[in-house]
């Protein structure tokens, strides 16, 4: 099975690298830009058929490794 | 011969290659990014550093600064565009020169003095290194790994359009010559018209005997002699 994981700051984290994004996209003259969030992006391939046990991988895989939980928040896919 | 180096926040070479074109009497000007017009000027030079922190990608906000628009207008017209290190990552991310600057292969920020062998001596920026081929210039960078598709790297070897690649003190071009694990051991390169170059190796570095050498001065002698 196939996990993505998309691992982004907190809402609440100041995130400047977004804000610079948001700014130049703006710049450009695309002014109906109201925010930029940038984050990461994770393809995850697992040998595991399971889609109950896939999902509690990777809710385990998030929490350990791929985000930071103090400032970071994820959202997991799998197909 | 008029110059003028765009400085850009995050900038940090600015005031090295300005004094290098000061030494060689260039009338320089410092131009801030967000000018919307660029001074009459032979050259513009885009310095290294790290503009905007390398967010996103490294050169990538920068290429999108106001006063790019008239660097491209002032290439397309033939004038003549250094970029060093960061200005290189600029100059690809603005689709002046061809390619990208992945992280170094091993991951790390290098920063030492490398070899290099000048391979295309037909141009405004390498003229003087027909005396001397293989020269000593330093590096100090994390994505410096040149890389570009098959068919374009074809296309930039066949017309002689590699400027530099890095080599041992011999002039062997190989592997183990290799810092950053760019194709082709490619450290810099030229536009078609041969008016617009990217290198990753700092040539302001070295101007000055008493700091190490002069194999930077070449590159600005030449570009003097080919006005």
């Amino acid at each position: 099975m196939k996990i993505s994981v998309t691992v982004t700051l907190k809402k609440d984290v100041l995130d400047p690298q977004g804000k610079v994004v948001s700014q130049t996209l703006k710049n450009m003259g695309y002014d109906n830009i109201s925010a930029v969030r940038q984050g990461k992006f994770f393809e995850i391939d697992i040998e595991e058929s399971d889609k109950k046990k896939v999902k509690n991988l990777a809710e385990e895989f998030c929490k350990k490794l791929l985000s930071n939980t103090v400032i970071e928040e994820y959202t997991i896919n799998i197909d | 011969m008029n110059s003028s180096v765009i400085v850009f926040p995050g900038s940090n070479c600015d005031r090295d290659i300005a004094v290098a074109l000061k030494k060689f009497k260039f009338k320089n000007k410092m131009i801030w990014h967000n000018d919307a017009n660029l001074p009459k000027t032979d050259l513009v030079v885009l310095p290294g550093g790290f503009s905007y922190g390398d967010y996103l990608r490294t050169g990538c906000i920068a290429s999108k600064s106001k006063i790019i628009e008239d660097v491209i207008k002032h290439a397309n017209k033939g004038g003549l565009v250094l970029g060093i290190c960061n200005g290189f990552q600029i100059l690809i991310e603005t689709g002046l020169l061809p390619g990208t600057l992945l992280r170094n292969k091993k991951l790390k920020f290098i920063s030492k003095n490398i070899f290099l062998k000048v391979l295309n001596v037909n141009n405004s920026f390498c003229l003087s290194y027909k005396k001397k081929n293989i020269i000593t210039l330093p590096i100090a960078h994390n994505e410096g790994n040149y890389f570009v598709n098959d068919r374009l790297l074809k296309e930039i070897e066949d017309k002689n359009l590699v400027a530099f690649k890095y080599c041992d003190e011999k002039g062997n071009i190989d592997e183990d010559s290799n810092p950053n694990g760019s194709l082709n051991n490619i450290a810099g390169i030229l536009s078609h018209k041969k008016n617009i170059l990217g290198l990753m190796p700092h040539p302001e570095r070295l101007i000055d005997p008493a700091l190490s050498g002069q194999d930077g001065s070449l590159l600005f002698q030449s570009l003097l002699s080919s006005n």
